[in-house]
């Protein structure tokens, strides 16, 4: 078969790699790699929406250090994402215990559990926000009937109500992602192991210690680096249910980030808040990569 | 026995049934609850009065439909632009060993665990720069930021498996690389690519803080977006269309999920974005 010169260039690895990787580099040079490197850039610069402004070096980060708002949102970012995870790991993990055991509607299920990482989080966020409604919650209508409050709880009136009740639904939306995970990594280990320890007389829970969480240590680092990622930096939820109220007690970076850039117009001060937490999310990003690499 | 697995594996199961659906079935029992109904009833989990009024004022009073029409337009597109893109930089980076193939590798990775939230600032000036602002095709390029990453990294797993025979035979009877990515590779990547395709289009259906940031007129605004800026007005809550808007928002998500479940169980257990 004869090709043309041209043609036969175009084929060689070399050329084709190149060319066929340009589109995805264009894209993500352009609108990802770029836009990281300005984002540093414009939280070292006064700009304001419609001004560029001028380089006033780490002036911005002085600013939010010594703003309470900021170290409140701080505070709070870590918070949520603790807490968030935790209550997702313990409760996911649980999950795909009970759904590793072989019982009637195991597929139904499963294939149920999974509906709140699917469903489009600010559209379920909207149903939370209409189940914690300070007067008309059908949450604490169900738990006055059960005798276990006495009048309504004002979830997202009250600081803390607010916090946890966010936590909540970090958990509710975050735990199927967890459960599925976790549910790959049992069914990867060996029968044989369980058998083993039974003839040698392990219970349930020394087995579970012994032999099912630490081949789990893997993929829990995974999922837990992966997740925090995008739990720390978490901005639908937060901004459709509380918006950061109430006064700012349920602030992130996200979402104050969003406010002082967005609403506020003040670009270079937002983008000092939104590149703050890049610290932390290179450290998560380092042992995400390690635990890939090592699978 | 049965009794046993009752406590240990359906007791349980209750609960996390009632906490997982909880806000879905909040969803139905609003949509379809008269008005007086919402706010003063005996029973909010029953539906005494049932009505469409709240579908039938939302489809006729609101922009959902636009909105609708808006959020399919740009998750269509925006899969079909990434997934084509992923496949051929995958194919690319497991096949033909380019010089410097695993720093782009690498890098893909790299690309796939920057969040949104840290691009939504800069981002913002180079849209407006380009003049893409309020342009609904410009969710397309910028969706693809995140969708590219992610399923390139899902296809070259899923490449990474194809065996090397079927090429080389077909190389041996003079294919050309690119036929090779087009005739022989790409019918066996299928699986592969809805599994890619059906990601693609629930995170693009689900996104939203670009949305609300570049798109500002009504007739560009996704449904998410369109719902919280302009059904909630102040504060006053339009519960049964906002419920309503919330319902047949998340039929599209969940109706693709339903028909592929099990791409997504195969595909989550590779790492998948949250």
């Amino acid at each position: 078969m004869q090709r043309s010169p041209l043609l036969a260039r175009l084929d060689s690895p070399r050329v084709l790699g190149y060319v066929l990787i340009a589109p995805a580099a264009i894209i993500l040079i352009g609108l990802l790699a770029y836009p990281l490197l300005l984002g540093v850039w414009l939280s070292l610069t006064s700009a304001t929406l419609g001004n560029p402004g001028t380089f006033v070096g780490l002036q911005n980060y002085a600013t939010i250090f010594a703003d309470p708002t900021f170290r409140g949102a701080a505070f709070y970012s870590g918070f949520y994402t603790f807490f968030a995870e935790a209550g997702k790991l313990v409760l996911g993990l649980a999950l795909a215990l009970i759904l590793n055991r072989p019982f009637r509607g195991q597929r139904a299920a499963r294939a149920l559990m999974l509906l709140p990482w699917v469903a489009p989080t600010v559209l379920s966020a909207l149903a939370w926000l209409w189940l914690l409604d300070p007067q008309f919650s059908a949450l604490s209508w169900l738990l006055i009937r059960l005798h276990l409050i006495k009048s309504n709880i004002d979830f997202l009136g009250h600081a803390w109500n607010a916090r946890w009740a966010l936590i909540v639904v970090n958990i509710w939306r975050g735990l199927p992602y967890f459960a599925i995970g976790y549910l790959a990594g049992l069914q990867s280990i060996s029968k044989d192991l369980y058998e083993a320890a039974a003839i040698d007389g392990a219970s349930g829970w020394q087995a579970f210690r012994r032999i099912t969480w630490p081949l789990l240590m893997p993929i829990t680092t995974i999922l837990v680096a992966f997740s925090s990622i995008f739990t720390l930096t978490d901005f639908q939820l937060i901004w459709t249910i509380t918006r950061g109220g109430p006064t700012d007690a349920t602030q992130v970076f996200t979402t104050l980030a969003y406010q002082r850039a967005i609403t506020g117009g003040q670009l270079g001060e937002g983008a000092a808040i939104a590149v703050s937490p890049i610290v932390l999310m290179v450290i998560l990003a380092f042992f995400v990569v390690r635990s890939v690499r090592e699978r | 026995m049965a009794r046993r697995s009752a406590l240990r594996i359906y007791l349980p199961l209750a609960f996390y049934g009632v906490f997982l659906m909880l806000p879905f079935l909040w969803m139905i029992l609003t949509t379809f609850k008269a008005r007086e109904e919402l706010l003063n009833t005996p029973n909010p989990f029953w539906i005494f009065h049932p009505t469409f009024e709240h579908v039938v004022g939302l489809l006729t009073t609101t922009a959902y439909l636009q909105w609708f029409a808006n959020t399919l337009f740009v998750s269509v597109a925006s899969t079909i632009l990434s997934v084509f893109v992923s496949y051929i930089t995958a194919y690319a980076i497991i096949r033909l060993r380019f010089p410097g193939w695993q720093t782009v590798s690498t890098a893909i990775f790299l690309a796939y665990i920057v969040p949104p939230a840290i691009l939504f600032i800069p981002l913002a000036t180079i849209i407006i720069q380009l003049h893409w602002f309020d342009k609904l095709w410009a969710l397309v390029p910028i969706y693809a930021t995140f969708l590219v990453p992610f399923c390139t990294w899902l296809l070259i797993g899923f490449l990474k498996n194809i065996p090397r025979e079927l090429e080389e035979a077909a190389r041996v009877d003079g294919a050309s690389n690119l036929a090779i990515l087009w005739r022989i590779i790409f019918p066996i990547a299928v699986p592969g690519l809805i599994s890619a395709a059906i990601f693609s289009f629930t995170l693009s259906w689900n996104e939203y803080l670009y949305a609300l940031v570049y798109m500002s007129s009504s007739g560009n605004k996704t449904v998410a977006v369109g719902m919280t800026t302009e059904l909630i007005r102040g504060d006053v809550f339009q519960w049964g269309q906002l419920m309503a808007g919330a319902l047949i928002g998340v039929l599209p998500a969940v109706l693709v999920y339903f028909f592929f479940v099990e791409y997504y169980v195969a595909g989550m257990s590779g790492s998948v974005k949250e």
